[in-house]
């Protein structure tokens, strides 16, 4: 398959760029910021997003979705990149659509994905526990009680747990911290007694919340896939995930350059513009280079999860690697390229520093994926 | 079944049966390189065996035309020989300057006399080219070369000195760059023309390298007499097809290194340094360079594959080999100095038979030129920032 998108892929790259730069400036951002949002995204752009068929873009026709693949989710985060836009896009149309197509049964299916095809459902994968990602550390208690569960433990950086109608918890049900079995996914319902959520405002002005499960209950029929052999859905709904903010860091990265570059044509000192220094324009150059190179990655990830998703491992690590670490040097260079201006709350560049470091530990840094390659290349 | 699945089914079954075993194991040495030309001799049985061989399938350069003995094929069914080749550790049949610099020009700007003459000895490996463009004081600014060309009558009389000129003294053909207008500004008065490097007046003079070969040369011109008709494209305007070859030179080099094929490097590293009881090199800041590495190298062949389908889809910028050409040596340059870090005491030995002659070493030293040759790292960042960034007075 050639590493280049589609007519239909750019289409809708153009129409996404549309719609997400008209509406969702990185202003929208700010404002939401700056009025304390309770909801910290705006429902109404998600209604425009689910009659765009974007909310959809994962799940299969048969349910009201689009059925497209890991390629087109790539194109709309790349482009919420552009202008940091808070959208539920990424833990409900990626993450919880991912898990309940590849995991659910018929009924869970039938119940949740039409309504995450129209918007009317939010949902939040809660993973998370410690300050690093480390999926095979989970440790939330899940102790058969009844013909159900009990749940007990913290959850940590759950992207929009605030908000969810449908909380997707990895739980160990079996074994020890570390062990790949004795994982189990479960669907919650956010109400639950005993369940408490706190949002937390985080640097990027996104949203993410810690929760706490005390002797939560859930029935047998809240399982998502199979009791204690979780794993496999968990790291492939996980691998999305990945793609999906790799693309996103390519789009923020992108942005970052273009406007910095645009500054160091218009910027004055010493008589002339600072684009004509070496120091600058070599630095400008490496990094247009990585994030060339950095966006071939990722689209080799994401062509990889739609075509062989068993076998997406190696190139989702080396993407999301990649993409941390050029998302991590556009945005140093981008402020410090901008001088005492990069610096000022008032000037955007700022917020994407601020959300570049958060998508670093989403799902795994850049130091995380490089240790996987080397344990899957077996040093 | 669709055709470009049929092709690449024939390709590997082809190659399968075609390709001897021991021109599947990586180059060991310089040697394993077959460069063809008048005094080629080839190291090994199978090596002459799977040049000959491919050589009448048309799959030396499988993307010329036919006409010129090559396999005729389109892009995509390239790519598909060179997947299946690389699937399988197939060393390149036949390397030359006249594959990766010279053909594409003459391709382009070359008459159809000049192409019938020069391309189907070079599928055919008879002759071995060299490249004469640095001079001692027209190296990154190449532009400022001074070797002169005289015009008399239906010759050029050629003088003047190049030096770094690779293989010169194997070589039977040089491509040149003279000054053919001494008054013009200095882009506007050169012209690319070739010769045979046996005319009366070309001298070579070998250089020693710091990794102790001598594969480059200076390269002296004393009135050599050389055909008018041998400019490739037009008098004075051969700094065009001097670019036009450089690019495709720079996308050469930018593959060089031998990505992605042999054993990976972490258990290279493994091998001398030891590894922990869970498989882990026993050197971890060694092993998290080795990491980052092979994410980045894994990364660029994502992007060399997406270069090419760039082209293909007419997207992508003339300069681009300028980038890739930056990365891609570079990379390797890190590459080399993991291996010696990872060798250690081992990668130290100089003329042991242990470490043949020293051949990490030697590759090792052989990669610093790699961010040189072809033009320094510093003038393709500076290419990018001009051509593709468009930043002032880059
Ligand atoms: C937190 C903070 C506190 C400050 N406090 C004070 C203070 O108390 N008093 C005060 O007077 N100032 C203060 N400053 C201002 C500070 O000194 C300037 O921001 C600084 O000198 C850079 O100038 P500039 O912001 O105009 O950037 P510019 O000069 O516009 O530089 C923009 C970019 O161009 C680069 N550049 C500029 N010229 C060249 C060149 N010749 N070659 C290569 N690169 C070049 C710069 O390195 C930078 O990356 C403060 C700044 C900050 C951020
Ligand atoms: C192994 C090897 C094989 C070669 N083979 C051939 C061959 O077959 N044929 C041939 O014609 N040539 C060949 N070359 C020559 C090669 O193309 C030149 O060495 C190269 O273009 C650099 O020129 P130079 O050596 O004169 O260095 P210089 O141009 O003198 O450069 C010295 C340093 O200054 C830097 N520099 C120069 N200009 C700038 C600038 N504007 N901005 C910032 N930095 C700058 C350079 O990057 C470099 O680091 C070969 C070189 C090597 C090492």
């Amino acid at each position: 398959m050639a590493l280049v998108l589609t007519e239909e892929q750019s289409m809708l790259r153009d129409s996404a760029r549309g719609l997400i730069s008209d509406k969702a400036p990185v202003s929208h951002l700010r404002s939401l910021r700056d009025s304390k949002d309770a909801t910290g995204f705006s429902r109404e752009l998600w209604r425009t997003f689910a009659e765009m068929g974007f909310s959809g873009l994962l799940v299969p026709e048969e349910f009201g979705g689009s059925g497209l693949g890991c390629v087109e989710a790539g194109i709309v985060m790349e482009e919420i990149g552009r202008t940091l836009m808070p959208s539920p896009f990424l833990a409900t149309s990626v993450l919880a659509a991912s898990a309940l197509s590849r995991g659910g049964n018929e009924a869970q299916k039938a119940q949740y994905l039409p309504k995450v095809s129209d918007g009317s459902l939010l949902a939040a994968l809660a993973i998370d526990e410690g300050a690093k990602h480390r999926p095979l550390q989970t440790k939330l208690q899940a102790t058969r009680a009844g013909n159900g569960f009990k749940l007990n433990g913290d959850k940590a950086f759950v992207v929009d747990g605030h908000t969810a109608d449908l909380l997707i918890v990895a739980a160990r049900s079996a074994g020890a911290a570390g062990d790949k079995n004795g994982l189990t996914l479960f669907l919650v319902d956010p109400k639950s007694k005993g369940l408490a959520i706190e949002r937390i405002a985080m640097v990027d002005s996104h949203n993410a919340a810690r929760i706490v499960f005390d002797h939560v209950e859930v029935n047998a029929d809240s399982v998502l896939g199979e009791v204690d052999e979780g794993y496999a859905l968990l790291d492939g709904v996980l691998n999305i995930g990945r793609g999906a903010v790799a693309s996103e860091m390519v789009g923020l990265s992108e942005e970052v350059f273009g406007r910095t570059v645009t500054y160091l044509k218009e910027r004055k000192q010493f008589g002339k513009a600072i684009g004509e220094f070496q120091a600058l324009q070599h630095r400008a150059a490496q990094l247009y280079i990585e994030i060339e190179i950095t966006r071939a990655a990722v689209l080799k990830a994401l062509q990889t999860l739609d075509a062989d998703p068993g076998k997406a491992g190696t190139a989702v690590a080396v993407a999301k690697a990649r993409a941390g670490n050029t998302a991590t040097q556009a945005v140093q260079e981008g402020v410090q390229m901008h001088g005492g201006m990069g610096m000022t709350d008032q000037f955007d560049i700022g917020f994407f520093m601020k959300r570049a470091r958060v998508c670093q530990e989403l799902f795994g840094d850049s130091n995380f994926h490089a240790d996987q390659l080397a344990r899957a290349k077996g040093y | 079944m669709s055709d470009l699945e049929k092709f690449r089914r024939e390709a590997r079954a082809w190659l399968g049966q075609n390709c001897p075993p021991e021109m599947r194991k990586p180059m060991a040495s310089d040697s394993d390189t077959f460069w063809g030309g008048r005094n080629a001799t080839f190291s090994s049985e199978a090596q002459r065996v799977w040049f000959e061989r491919m050589r009448d399938k048309g799959w030396t350069v499988p993307h010329w035309p036919t006409e010129y003995g090559g396999g005729g094929l389109d892009g995509e069914e390239a790519k598909i020989v060179r997947q299946e080749m690389a699937a399988i550790g197939a060393r390149q049949p036949l390397t030359s300057f006249g594959i990766s610099m010279l053909g594409p020009a003459l391709l382009k700007y070359g008459t159809d006399e000049q192409k019938k003459e020069h391309l189907p000895k070079i599928t055919a490996g008879l002759i071995r080219w060299c490249q004469g463009y640095s001079e001692p004081n027209a190296g990154s600014d190449l532009a400022s070369l001074q070797t002169r060309a005289e015009s008399d009558g239906d010759d050029y009389v050629i003088n003047g000195q190049k030096i770094w000129t690779s293989y010169a003294n194997h070589a039977d053909w040089i491509f040149c760059l003279v000054r053919t207008d001494p008054a013009a500004k200095k882009h506007d008065g050169i012209s690319f023309i070739l010769f045979d490097m046996t005319s009366k007046g070309v001298s070579t003079k070998p250089i020693l390298l710091i990794s102790g070969y001598s594969p480059f040369c200076e390269t002296f011109f004393d009135n050599v007499r050389v055909p008018k008709a041998h400019v490739v494209g037009q008098v004075n305007r051969g700094w065009d097809v001097a670019k036009y070859l450089l690019q495709h030179e720079r996308a050469m080099i930018s593959g060089m290194g031998e990505r992605g094929v042999g054993r990976p490097l972490g258990q290279i590293a493994a091998d001398s340094i030891g590894a922990d009881e869970q498989g882990r090199l026993d050197d971890a800041p060694l092993r998290s360079q080795i990491a980052s590495f092979e994410v980045d190298e894994a990364a660029l062949a994502a992007a060399a594959e997406r270069a090419v389908d760039l082209a293909k889809a007419g997207q992508s910028h003339p300069a681009f080999s300028s980038a890739m050409k930056y990365y891609g040596t570079e990379l390797n340059k890190r590459r080399y100095e993991i291996l010696m870090s990872a060798g250690g005491i081992d990668a130290l030995e100089w003329e042991s038979e242990r470490s043949r002659g020293g051949a990490r070493p030697r590759a090792w030293l052989r990669t610093k030129a790699n961010s040189i040759e072809g033009g320094t790292s510093e003038v393709m960042l500076g290419i990018v920032a001009k051509r593709i960034l468009d930043l002032p007075g880059a």
